[in-house]
């Protein structure tokens, strides 16, 4: 027990800081990801065909490459194309982008792909008399999305989202390759030092399963809230 | 980007290699504790889904780096015949993957097994069919029916799953990439080369899955 004691002589502290690090990386990540699922669920729902063919790219190819290797491309990557393009507006310097920021994009990305396949299976489960009877109602499509699709929509996504949130939560794991100190970095690095990998990998899988729990208990409130009246 | 996919075409067979392995031994651990899902003893079935919580809730990642770094720490095992096995990471690898997958199986199984309409059972059991032969004859052909979409996703995943290999030293397809992007400092051409083998295999595992649909469904 004396391993997990906060302060210098333990790793209670940093283990503590660690978990808030891969909460605060999920969440950015997962939020990332939504902004992606705005901009390329229409695209995968349009009848233009090239905008599909860019959805389905975009699913398509995140959805069937490893986790690891987007992280790679964006770890090696990332900062030479920000260079590329601050070098068109005559910046030259070496620009190194952090790891948290990497991390959370390239997860993000990730939970984006997955988002988007929910968004769009929910707003096609809508009945179709919903999207007409609000255009012979008059409603203009603004409100029409936020007043009658949304609300709908989320009741029928949220336990498919809740399922993309445990995946953004499982992957912030391989963000350790690029040196951001999450849980599992952090148990890497008490490991090497105390010799004991098998008690603080150990203590690691119990933090995420305490994740998982705490985060299912809450959606399953964010359910039935969004449930009222059905 | 053309000098590179030789070597990373190399590599893709101990993907496969891996990806095989893992799905064989992990199939029958699954049905395995499909079925201790399924006993109506308590303890049983409290074990069998405290199982599928654990490794279903946790990382791979994590649970890589148990058996590779963490049980090796145990005196007693490297005295027993075990650590021959466990000293590889090959083996390492394929342990961890098959006890992921036997999980996520063993839930698709459980509910492939309890969609099945009593009936149907019932039917057999009228007919004087003895429980073994309506259990490998009757039940499971058609829970394999039920859970082929999901199987599929699985295989798909654990197929990406096996790029965490290379995080226990393995040159698995991901472990290569990785290794001539850092030698090379070419990051966008060998991710497009390995990008698209897996995408490749992605392609090649929904169709066959599609054709075994198609094959076993019920019309």
């Amino acid at each position: 027990m004396e391993l997990l004691a906060f302060g210098k002589s333990g790793w209670g502290d940093e283990l503590f800081y660690a978990t808030l690090m891969t909460i605060a990386v999920s969440v950015t990540a997962m939020f990332i990801g939504f902004f992606f699922a705005l901009i390329f669920t229409p695209l995968k729902l349009s009848k233009h065909k090239f905008l599909n063919l860019i959805g389905n790219f975009y699913t398509t190819v995140i959805r069937g490459v490893p986790e690891l290797l987007v992280i790679y491309l964006f770890f090696f990557g990332g900062s030479g194309a920000i260079m590329y393009v601050a070098s068109i507006f005559g910046y030259y310097e070496y620009i190194e982008i952090n790891a948290f920021i990497t991390g959370a994009v390239a997860i993000g990305i990730i939970s984006g792909a997955y988002s988007t396949e929910v968004f769009r299976g929910a707003i096609q489960s809508i009945d179709k008399g919903q999207f007409e009877a609000a255009k012979v109602l008059g409603v203009n499509k603004f409100v029409q999305f936020y007043k009658i699709i949304l609300p709908q929509m989320l009741r029928l996504a949220i336990p498919n989202l809740s399922n993309v949130w445990q995946i953004t939560l499982k992957d912030t794991s391989l963000i350790s390759v690029t040196g951001l100190v999450e849980i599992m970095r952090q148990s890497y690095i008490a490991a090497g030092s105390t010799r004991d990998p098998l008690f603080f990998y150990s203590f690691a899988a119990v933090l995420y399963l305490l994740l998982t729990y705490v985060s299912m208990k809450l959606i399953n409130k964010l359910e039935a809230r969004y449930s009222r009246g059905y | 980007m053309i000098t590179s996919f030789p070597k990373l075409l190399a590599a893709t067979a101990i993907t496969l290699k891996l990806l095989s392995a893992s799905l064989f031994f992990g199939l029958f651990l699954g049905l395995f504790f499909a079925i201790l899902r399924l006993n109506k003893n308590k303890f049983i079935n409290k074990f069998a889904y405290g199982y599928s919580y654990v490794f279903r809730g946790t990382p791979l990642l994590v649970q890589i780096f148990i058996i590779y770094f963490g049980l090796g720490q145990i005196e007693y095992l490297r005295t027993t015949f075990l650590w021959v096995i466990l000293k590889e990471p090959y083996w390492c690898a394929i342990i961890a993957f098959t006890l992921n997958t036997g999980a996520y199986t063993s839930e698709i199984l459980r509910s492939a097994f309890q969609t099945i309409k009593p009936g149907i059972v019932e039917a057999g059991k009228s007919l004087g069919i003895s429980n073994k032969i309506i259990f490998y004859k009757i039940q499971i052909p058609i829970a394999i029916r039920q859970s082929l979409p999901a199987y599929g996703n699985e295989i798909i995943l654990m197929m990406k799953g096996t790029s965490l290999a290379s995080t226990v030293t393995l040159m698995d397809l991901t472990g290569v990439a990785k290794y001539i992007i850092s030698t090379t400092f070419k990051p966008i051409e060998v991710f497009i080369v390995a990008g698209g083998i897996y995408l490749f295999m992605t392609f090649i595992i929904h169709n066959v899955i599609k054709y075994l649909e198609k094959k076993y469904s019920f019309q």
